[in-house]
């Protein structure tokens, strides 16, 4: 056992009358973490939040928090602020008063009060803000508003459900550092549910990808990007091309009678196989030098995006499919790359990765 | 440790509540066990009564042998539903085109067509009987239109039942033709689809769930009306009249119980059949439509002014007419103005007292009703598990909808004049008017309730749980400022209904307790009518003043409320 | 209607609503609840003269029509709310005693009553007040206008020339109409009342069911020919209608209002005073005010618009026959009439 885990999640499931919305979820998360809950809808990351705040009770299982069994507990005997992706506040309430609800109801002084509720206000950048109502807000403004609420009587656990999700691009950009910066400074607990992995990339400390219930892996955003256990998280996250093949012998996948070299690891030959490589993995050839995991493509479209080009390429190899190449502008300068032109690219035997084949 | 693990992970858990949760689940128990008292309980000794003899021995169903095979009691049963259905085509059609007018063109004057449009619900449904014996009887100052046929038979039931039910249809209506896309329109347009085609391919089943429900509801009402048949029926028998004949004339319970069984049978049909279309209504309204915003047409515009001018003509001279006899001296051989019919206390069937009264029990209605429905329809939407319990509290919620107000009346002497009820002690008494009332119009009253409540955010509780504020507490400080306006709706709804409603009262009042819709009842029934004429219009003046009132409130709330209400 | 009284009386509604549910106040010595189908505007008349003997009772009046006040009496007949009843149908109450529901006593000075108003049994469960008497109110106006001779005679009623212009109520809902039934079976015998009846019914306009209603609507000229009662009938012509009132000649049906004390009242002392004024001399004085024959001898003076010969032409009322043979001549009429009463057209 660790001893700075804060929240320990231990063989929990959850069911709804036949279905299965966790299935045997043991977790832990750290002290001053930010972990991120990613996933497709339906994975059941939003379930587990619930579970833990207590909205919605596990069926069986474990929660601890801070050493305490919480696994029964109604949601207002938990220690925990939560902030919805609707935001939740109360539209008859001024700005103020929203923040200050939580904090009105544990007999504080009023003059703590105020001067609790203009220090948050001041920590979510609307130092001005506090006499509106929540409809004079815009969506970014009242999020801050509903982090602020979440935040005033200093919960030990942080959760957030989407909380960027109905926003616009740019303010979602803007609001996910702030948020991670404060939570930095404040230092609290926070696991965060998203389905965009972008968001999870940039703010969690740890990723939890989770699909159907089960939780698939759980790591570094680096860790996870760079060594997908499965192809699913391989998927997920980033981009990635995929080839079906067959392992020919040790450290070699046939694809449709080409042989690449990779990590087999401990695939037995004969078996069935994904190969996978990134995109920005593709790597272009000069000349027609043999080289290990060379392959003669035809470029089918050219994408344009601004620092680099998407390049789709065809090869008998890939049968209908097509492999994505993303390419820095940097190296197209170099190049003429137009529809229909042969191109030569290698996949570094180092950067493809073998799964076990998809069901 | 692994077999541990496994251990944990096979044992249940089972939540532990909070004292929210049991202060809530106990609310939902109280005003569940009131529902039950109020609606179930009674309806059950009602039906057990239909099947015990004058001795209160069991005896099946000989009772129902009995009513069938009396030809004439069979006869009020195919008469009831051959007049609800006529009425129910009448109204629509003319619901539907006026509510057109009011929603779909630029038809000048509309406030004024909305304004006079609600007015036959300002008073009890027997004012449209009298108004038109002084119109149409054998006295009657437009006597001729009738071509000699008698006002006193279906040509007046249906007369007057078309004139009070066609706010209710009208309302249903106009709503179902708010809640169209102007999307459609314009795909239409873009396409060169004629007018015509366009009404028949995009309006019609655009508000074709309204209009059914809009027919259900005047269908039921219609059927199971007391007040216009009392009236004005003549010799033309109905099932409710009957039921009223069978209990006050004949005293004979056993066969107002056949009566009233057979009479809730089409309408719990009707109501059921209502609720299976009214899901699927709701289906197709989560789309987000662009409001449709009307485009003058002048020859379609002043059809529709002519039109709707027609109408509201008729609700104005039936109203009128009502207003003119309680103001005559003696129908029709002197016609000096006086005010000697407002004094109540000579006419028999209730005076003064019964007017006061009627203020009081709607008031307590009211004020009651709009507390226990609304907290109720809160248990049973933002409550947290306990689903059992919220799913049986709404059915009990929804089920009065489906029970006539005479069924229910009746059936509170069954269940509370029997001396070992132990709320026997509320028989007789001004609580038992207004759990009747409270109960007759729980459904609608619900329903609003809980659409406002759906409209709010699904996470503020949880939010306030997260924050340790108990329920009550954000109840009072956002649910019900949130839905304030909701809640003037059904407080005003609740209270024009108790003053008019006459078909539960009419089983249960006493003589401390007289009321004035009822006397208004009683009055005509001993031929005074008009005394009857007046006591209706002091209801209607009543009601008037109130939603008058309840106007200039909702507009204050929404003025201070401005700031934060969007939209 | 005072303005003043009018104005305090709001006030006072309005107050009373914001008060707790069913608040009531008593405070006289005796409270005293008696059911009752005497007219409105006759009630605080006998409270006042009842309350000059006998101060220390109030009385809370019950006051509804008469079929409304039988059904509530029998409905709360496990758990009686009323302590007695002072003017009610005499058959209503004969329903009641059959039922067991009332207190046998003698009031006081009973026995000076005309005997075909009271009880026959010893002790008495019911002592009559005065006679409700079977009326043909006949508007002047409107039979002149449809060229209707005044009719003298119930047989004058089948008429053809008659049709479409009488109303009578509906005995199946009205007491009147019971006792008009009733007393052509007993003028004519079971099998010619039927016929005179099937006859009648080819000129009903329609049936309505209070008894008042016919005379009322005959004096709005809603219809010329009301079969109604001679109380009623007076009563309007008071008010100006152009109506005569025929008692027929071959004799007319009556029933009379009837005092009962309710078995098990908490107040027996009480209802038994308020019996015993009920049958005094002065009590009949007052009912006599507005019914031409009361129970008392020699008490009645003839009263304004009644005709002079009511009490000759009283029929000798069999109420016995009436009483026992309710429900099958109710269901018989129902029959023959109800279930012809379709839409004429």
């Amino acid at each position: 056992m660790t001893s700075n885990s804060y929240l320990r999640i231990s063989n929990l499931s959850k069911k709804f009358g036949e279905f299965e919305a966790l299935k045997n979820i043991s977790l832990d998360v750290y002290e001053s973490e930010f972990v991120c809950f990613l996933g497709p809808s339906g994975c059941g990351k939003t379930t587990l939040l619930r579970a833990i705040a207590g909205l919605d009770i596990q069926t069986t299982g474990r929660i601890e928090q801070a050493g305490k069994d919480i696994s029964a507990l109604p949601p207002s005997e938990r220690d925990f602020g939560i902030v919805f992706q609707s935001y939740a506040l109360f539209p008859n309430l001024t700005v103020e008063r929203n923040v200050a609800f939580g904090l009105e109801n544990r007999g504080m002084a009023r003059a703590k009060i105020r001067e609790r509720v203009t220090e948050l206000l001041d920590v979510v950048g609307l130092p001005d803000q506090g006499r509106k109502y929540p409809a004079q807000l815009s969506g970014g403004q009242q999020q801050r508003v509903a982090l602020a609420r979440a935040l005033a009587t200093s919960p030990g656990l942080l959760l957030l459900d989407e909380p960027l999700s109905a926003l616009d691009a740019r303010v979602r950009a803007r609001l996910r550092l702030e948020i991670k910066q404060l939570q930095q400074k404040l230092k609290v607990t926070t696991i965060m549910v998203t389905h965009d992995q972008e968001e999870a990339l940039t703010m969690a400390d740890r990723i939890v990808v989770m699909d159907h219930g089960v939780i698939r892996q759980v790591g570094a955003p680096r860790d996870i990007y760079a060594a997908p256990s499965s192809a699913f998280v391989a998927d997920f996250i980033g981009t990635m091309n995929f080839l079906a093949g067959r392992v020919a012998g040790d450290g070699v996948v046939e694809v449709r009678g080409t042989p690449f070299r990779c990590d087999t690891a401990d695939i037995p030959p004969g078996e069935e196989v994904t190969l996978s490589i990134r995109p920005e993995d593709v790597i272009l050839c000069n000349g027609d030098a043999d080289v290990v995991n060379g392959l003669d493509t035809v470029v089918r479209y050219v994408e344009f995006l601004g620092p680099f080009c998407r390049v789709g390429l065809a090869s008998d190899v890939f049968e209908d499919g097509e492999v994505c190449a993303d390419l820095s502008s940097n190296m197209m300068r170099e190049r003429t790359i137009e529809q229909d032109a042969p191109l030569k690219v290698r996949f570094p035997e180092n950067l493809v990765r073998v799964f076990p084949a998809r069901s | 440790m692994a077999a541990n693990a496994q251990s944990l992970s096979e044992a249940i858990v089972k939540p532990r509540l909070s004292r929210d949760d049991w202060i809530m689940r106990a609310s939902m128990i109280v005003i569940g066990a009131f529902l039950l008292v109020a609606v179930v309980l009674p309806l059950y000794s009602m039906m057990s009564k239909s099947m015990e003899n004058k001795d209160g021995a069991f005896i099946g169903l000989a009772n129902f042998y009995e009513y069938f095979s009396t030809p004439s009691l069979f006869l009020s049963g195919v008469n009831s539903l051959w007049v609800a259905a006529l009425v129910t085509v009448i109204v629509l059609v003319t619901a539907f085109v006026y509510a057109y007018a009011l929603t779909r063109t630029c038809m000048p004057f509309k406030w004024f067509f909305r304004l006079v449009a609600v007015i036959p619900l300002l008073a009890p449904s027997l004012l449209s009987g009298i108004s038109l014996v002084y119109w149409f009887g054998n006295q009657g100052v437009a006597k001729e239109l009738l071509m000699g046929e008698s006002i006193y038979g279906p040509i007046g039931i249906v007369i007057g039942s078309a004139y009070w039910v066609f706010p209710h249809a009208l309302m249903i209506v106009i709503t179902a033709l708010s809640i169209t896309d102007a999307r459609l329109y314009e795909a239409a347009a873009a396409l060169r689809t004629s007018a015509i085609r366009t009404f028949f391919t995009v309006t019609l089943p655009g508000c074709k769930y309204g209009l059914i429900s809009a027919g259900f509801v005047v269908f039921i009402l219609v059927f199971t009306d007391f007040g216009v048949p009392k009236v004005i029926g003549g010799n033309f028998n109905m099932l409710a009249t009957d039921i009223y004949k069978q209990v006050i004339g004949q005293q004979n319970f056993q066969m107002g119980a056949v009566v009233s069984v057979v009479l809730l049978v089409p309408a719990v049909i009707a109501f059921g059949v209502d609720r299976l279309v009214q899901k699927k209504q709701v289906a197709l309204l989560s789309a987000r439509a662009v409001p449709l915003e009307p485009k003058p047409n002048r020859r379609v515009d002043m059809l529709m002014l002519a039109f709707c001018s027609f109408v509201a003509l008729l609700i104005l001279l039936m109203i009128g007419m009502a207003q003119y006899a309680a103001i005559i001296k003696f129908w029709p051989y002197n016609l000096t103005l006086t005010l000697h019919n407002y004094n109540f206390d000579l006419a028999n069937g209730g005076g003064w007292d019964a007017y006061f009264n009627s203020v009081k029990m709607a008031t307590y209605t009211a004020v009651f009703g709009t507390l226990i429905v609304f907290f109720g329809a809160y248990l049973v939407e933002k409550g947290r598990g306990f689903n059992v319990g919220r799913n049986v509290f709404h059915g009990f919620a929804m089920l009065p909808l489906a029970v006539p107000g005479m069924v229910l009346g009746l059936s509170y002497i069954f269940f509370f004049n029997n001396p070992s009820n132990p709320f026997n002690f509320i028989y007789g008494t001004m609580i038992i008017l207004v759990v009747s009332t409270v109960a007759h119009f729980y459904t609608v009253s619900h329903l609003t309730a809980v659409t406002a409540l759906k409209q709010m955010d699904a996470e503020f509780e949880s939010v306030a749980a997260s924050l340790k504020t108990p329920f009550y507490k954000t109840f009072l400080k956002v649910t019900v400022p949130v839905c304030l306006p909701a809640t003037m709706d059904i407080f005003i709804y609740l209270f024009l209904n108790a003053m008019t409603t006459v078909s539960a009262v009419v089983f249960i009042y006493s003589t401390d307790t007289q009321l004035a819709s009822v006397a208004v009842l009683n009055m005509d029934d001993q031929g005074e009518l008009s005394f009857a004429a007046a006591m209706a219009m002091m209801i209607a003046y009543t009601c008037a003043g109130a939603r008058l009132l309840h106007l200039l409130l909702t507009r204050g709330v929404m003025r201070s409320s401005q700031a934060w209400r969007q939209r | 209607m005072n303005p003043t009284s009018f104005l305090t009386r709001a006030i006072g509604g309005l107050c009373g609503a914001a008060f707790a549910l069913g608040a009531t106040g008593a405070f006289a010595a005796t409270e005293l609840t008696v059911y009752t189908a005497i007219e409105a505007d006759d009630l605080k008349r006998y409270a006042e003269e009842f309350n000059k003997v006998h101060p220390d009772i109030e009385i809370k009046w019950v006051r509804d029509s008469t079929g409304i006040v039988t059904a509530k009496l029998l409905a709360e007949k496990e758990n009686p709310q009323a302590d007695i009843v002072w003017g009610l149908a005499a058959t209503s109450l004969m329903l009641l005693k059959a039922e067991g529901m009332t207190e046998p006593y003698n009031p006081a000075g009973a026995d000076k009553l005309n005997k075909r108003f009271v009880d026959t049994d010893s002790p008495m469960h019911w002592t009559g007040m005065d006679a409700w008497v079977a009326a043909i109110c006949v508007n002047t106006i409107e039979a002149e206008k449809n060229n209707l001779p005044m009719p003298t005679t119930w047989k004058d009623l089948i008429d053809p020339v008659y049709k479409g212009h009488v109303v009578m109520p509906n005995p199946n809902s009205s007491g009147t109409g019971f006792l008009d039934v009733s007393s052509w079976l007993q003028l004519y015998g079971e099998e010619g009342g039927w016929e005179f009846m099937d006859a009648l019914h080819e000129n009903i306009a329609w049936y309505t069911h209070s008894g008042s209603k016919p005379c009322r609507q005959a004096g709005a000229g809603e219809a010329p020919i009301g079969i109604s009662f001679a109380y009623r009938g007076a009563k309007v012509k008071a008010q100006g209608a152009p109506i005569e009132i025929v008692i027929p000649s071959e004799g007319a049906g009556w029933d009379m209002e009837a005092t009962a004390i309710i078995k098990g009242t908490d107040n027996l002392d009480a209802a038994k005073k308020l019996a015993d004024f009920s049958v005094s001399k002065e009590a009949n004085v007052m009912y006599n005010t507005v019914y031409a024959v009361v129970a008392y001898p020699g008490v009645a003076q003839p009263v304004e618009h009644y005709p002079s010969n009511i009490d000759e032409l009283m029929i000798d009322n069999d109420f016995g026959f009436a009483a026992s043979n309710r429900e099958r001549i109710l269901k018989e009429w129902q029959s023959r009439y109800d279930s012809k009463s379709e839409p004429q057209g």
